[in-house]
């Protein structure tokens, strides 16, 4: 070899053993809270002190705990909507939306009808029609990216700022509360879900949720074709598969839970409606997604570990002062690490001088 | 006097895979040097080194006697080194001179200087090319000759061509070799990658075999053979002939008339194509790439919108149905196979991720009431492919993404012929595919002729066409230019049918 070598070379991996896949992924994550650390150090923070209260108070109390869970409730929702999506290669990233629908169209059950039914009943309603919208607000862009090719990530993501806004307007119109208030009144007690251990039932339904998308993606016909469909276009149309419908099919079903998370969220949590219902909510799910490489179980580890981080921002804000934005940095690192690793996993780098040491060697 | 080009030792590694072992090779001007090996062999791979894609791991690379570093296609062109890859790389809407100025740094854009020069490059070798023709409306020998342009333009005294003539009819591939000597004689070193015995035979200069990334040997093509050629590249002597039986008791099978087809942009892909398709034959079908071949299997299967036309189809004892306004489902059940290998190889047919199990189960998945997918029967389709036709494949449910090309069609194949159809439709079967796994795969078909089945086989290759069919229909433009007896006809016939509809009775009837 010359000296002309280039300094670094990139080699494809062949297959890595799973010990070792791990191995990375733990020393990424370690990576990632030794630059956390640096961070909380140039903010002017004791870094291990930081770490502690971060801790301290998302998991050291039963308020924060509650709290973590109530965070990753919607996230993981969110996450199992858009995993069959995303192994269809449909990139629904209009989560916001579709939670947004799915809460007004609950709201609107919980603010008129509260009085003409029964608690049960009208919860149940709700969660229909909150469905119901959801499906309907992905609907729109899957059938015209089935029947005419539109880009369905401009157009999801175009449709949530329409949800958002028909909320806004309804927040300051027709629904508001006090004239003048810009605010939407509060749920009656009846179209409020009931509490189980503290949190509202939302929790067992996406438990619920994760084994019925680990079966449906995995052992169903659905799943196989959206599987197919994700894959290669032109092998499900060969295998006989209804390309447009199952397309719409999936995305209506993302939309579908997208909107159930967004009655949770209004129902559970807010106990009314405003037009930042969803929070950010569909897009973070997206990588709480990809970080569990569509894996319903893992799903539920990385939407914790993102409310914990969260929560310990908040706390951080209140103990230590130190801005919240500083956790969003942490948060951001993480996951920079955790998907930059994954590029180790793939790719080995060689260096000039460890070749011509290995030459010599041999 | 210093060899034009002179690789030393050269290895490279992909993972665990050894592309390159170790090889030694040179060329000197004035020569056409064939490369010659079978697919996966590592001639692409060492190619590339030459041509600034790939680094090599260990070895050294002379030019003229100097040692150079190729770090990028820009080395490579400084070295006086063009490639010609097999997929063109130009762009459609400007002219041969704009795609040969494209990339040139020398300070301003002087289109008049370039296509002077392109003309005068023309000129000078033949090539009979207009500098401000678009390239969309080129023939693809036309394209192949830009290319050619485009390396000569920046000077290169050392030209690779891999498979320049997959592309090109018969009449293109001698004009193209009446080129390449035409180089040869201006003292160019010409490196031709191939894996076409005759094309060896017939330009080359010298012949070095590639097997298995190591470089075999160096042979005068006066005094090697193609039989010596062959025995070099798979190893051990093999006897390369296909038994082809007389059809067996041929009823009609399939009766296609009228068939035409447009695209969803309204462009013509079939038109008025008619043929039958008999049981116990192998109807082969030939033309140059895109002239409908595609589109003709996928309308038979169901895949395609028909505008008019139609498709009998005879099953063995029953009466005969229409297919056309069927779905691809119904089609299947009925029992016509397409077994479709796309340019790669999966993408049709076949999805990469999933293991040989849930492949087979793209025939079945729909089967059963429920909402559950039934694993069992796959399961044991695979175990009989995986038998039956020796798949190598760590387990049967290992991505066949993985798999070497050889294997996934197998899995392929085997799986449309596990189905037992009655009408059996391959397009590029043997598809890179090395010389033993094709004629398995020749075989194959052979057998399921035997059996009675039609097969309709849509083959690159028309050597083997002509050994292998019974009947071969030629498709020009998406028109059937003629039908002809496989063990009458000749290769310059079929060439012919493939340029021209209506062929011998009708020339000129484009």
């Amino acid at each position: 070899m010359n000296e002309k070598t280039p300094l670094i070379r990139l080699a494809k991996r062949e297959d890595m053993k799973k010990s070792r896949i791990w191995l990375i992924r733990l020393a990424a994550f370690a990576a990632a809270i030794l630059i956390g650390m640096i961070i909380f150090a140039i903010a002017g923070a004791n870094p291990i002190k930081a770490y502690g209260t971060m801790i301290a108070s998302s998991l050291g109390k039963k308020s924060g705990v509650r709290q973590v869970i109530k965070n990753a409730v919607p996230l993981l929702g969110v996450g199992l909507a858009l995993a069959p999506c995303f192994r269809m290669r449909y990139w629904n990233i209009g989560g916001e939306g579709q939670i947004t629908m799915g809460a007004m169209a609950a709201s609107y059950f919980a603010l008129f009808w509260y009085d003409k039914m029964p608690s049960a009943l009208l919860l149940l309603i709700m969660a229909v029609a909150a469905m119901a919208f959801g499906a309907l607000w992905a609907f729109i862009p899957a059938v015209f990216k089935a029947r005419w090719g539109t880009n369905e990530t401009l157009f999801t993501l175009m449709m949530n700022y329409i949800a958002i806004g028909i909320v806004a307007w309804l927040q300051g119109g027709p629904w508001e509360g006090k004239p003048g208030s810009q605010i939407i009144p509060m749920f009656d007690a009846k179209a409020v879900l009931p509490k189980v251990m503290g949190v509202h039932c939302g929790w067992i339904l996406v438990l619920l949720l994760v084994g019925f998308m680990f079966v449906y993606m995995n052992y169903t016909k659905h799943g196989y074709e959206i599987a197919v469909l994700g894959e290669s276009e032109n092998t499900a149309r060969y295998a006989g598969m209804n390309v447009r419908k199952v397309t719409v099919r999936t995305a209506m079903l993302s939309g579908a839970i997208c909107g159930l998370v967004g009655y949770m969220v209004a129902s559970g949590v807010n106990q009314t409606l405003y037009a930042d219902v969803a929070g950010g909510v569909g897009f973070t799910a997206i990588t709480v997604c990809w970080l569990s490489q569509l894996n319903p179980f893992a799903m539920i580890v990385i939407s914790l570990l993102l409310a914990v981080l969260s929560k310990g921002a908040s706390g951080l804000q209140t103990a230590l002062s130190i801005p919240a934005s500083i956790s969003d940095i942490i948060t951001g690192v993480i996951l920079l690490c955790m998907l930059g690793c994954e590029f180790f996993i793939n790719y080995k780098l060689i260096f000039r001088h460890k070749e011509a040491a290995g030459k010599e060697a041999a | 006097m210093a060899h034009a080009v002179e690789l030393k030792n050269i290895t490279k590694r992909f993972g665990h895979v050894v592309a390159n072992d170790k090889v030694d090779l040179y060329v000197d001007n004035g020569v056409i040097m064939s490369l010659l090996g079978e697919n996966g062999s590592g001639k692409t791979t060492l190619m590339n080194m030459l041509a600034g894609i790939y680094y090599p791991d260990e070895g050294q690379i002379f030019v003229n006697g100097k040692e150079v570093s190729i770090r990028s296609p820009k080395d490579a062109y400084e070295n006086g080194i063009g490639m010609i890859h097999q997929h063109f790389k130009l762009i459609d809407v400007f002219t041969a001179a704009q795609n040969v100025a494209l990339g040139i740094e020398d300070g301003k854009y002087d289109l008049k200087k370039v296509a002077a020069g392109v003309k005068e490059i023309s000129d000078k070798y033949g090539f009979g090319i207009d500098p401000n023709k678009k390239i969309y409306e080129m023939s693809v020998s036309e394209k192949q000759t830009v290319e050619i342009i485009k390396v000569l333009y920046r000077g290169a005294n050392i030209l690779i061509l891999d498979e320049p003539t997959a592309v090109l009819t018969p009449q293109e591939t001698s004009k193209l070799f009446t080129i390449l000597k035409a180089m040869r004689e201006d003292g160019k070193a010409i490196i031709l990658i191939t894996h076409k015995l005759n094309e060896v035979m017939e330009v080359s200069d010298v012949v070095a075999v590639l097997r298995k990334g190591q470089h075999i040997r160096t042979v005068r093509t006066a005094e090697t053979d193609p039989q010596q050629l062959t025995e070099m590249m798979v190893g051990r002597a093999v006897t390369l002939n296909i038994d082809r039986m007389d059809p067996v008791n041929p009823k009609p099978r399939l009766t296609v008339a009228g068939l035409t087809c447009t695209d969803s942009e309204g462009v013509s892909k079939l038109e008025d194509v008619g043929f039958i398709a008999y049981g116990g034959e192998i109807l082969g079908i030939a033309g140059i790439a895109g002239s409908g071949q595609k589109e003709l299997l996928e309308a038979i299967a169901g895949l395609r919108h028909i505008s008019s036309g139609s498709i009998i189809y005879t099953p063995e004892g029953k009466n005969p149905q229409e297919l056309v306004g069927k779905t691809p489902m119904e089609i299947k059940d009925a029992g016509v196979a397409l077994a479709f290998v796309p340019e790669d190889r999966l993408g049709m047919g076949l999805v990469g991720g999933m293991g040989m199990t849930e492949n087979m189960m793209l025939r079945t998945w729909n089967k059963g009431r429920g909402i559950f997918v039934n694993r069992k029967e796959p399961e044991k389709v695979a175990e009989q492919v995986y038998e039956f036709l020796e798949v190598v494949t760590p387990s049967i449910d290992y991505p066949v993404r993985k798999l070497s090309g050889g294997n996934v069609q197998k899995v392929l194949v085997g799986r449309e012929i596990a189905s037992s159809p009655s009408v059996l439709m391959s397009a590029y079967a043997v598809r890179g595919l090395d010389i033993n796994t094709s004629y398995i795969i020749y075989n194959l078909m052979e057998g399921q002729k035997a059996k009675g089945v039609a097969v309709i086989f849509v083959g690159e290759d028309l050597d083997v066409l002509l050994q292998l069919a019974d009947r071969i229909l030629v498709l020009c433009d998406g028109k059937v230019s003629g039908i002809v007896d496989a063990r009458t006809t000749t290769k310059e016939e079929v060439g012919l049918l493939m340029t021209q509809v209506g062929g011998a009775a009708g020339k000129g009837a484009k």
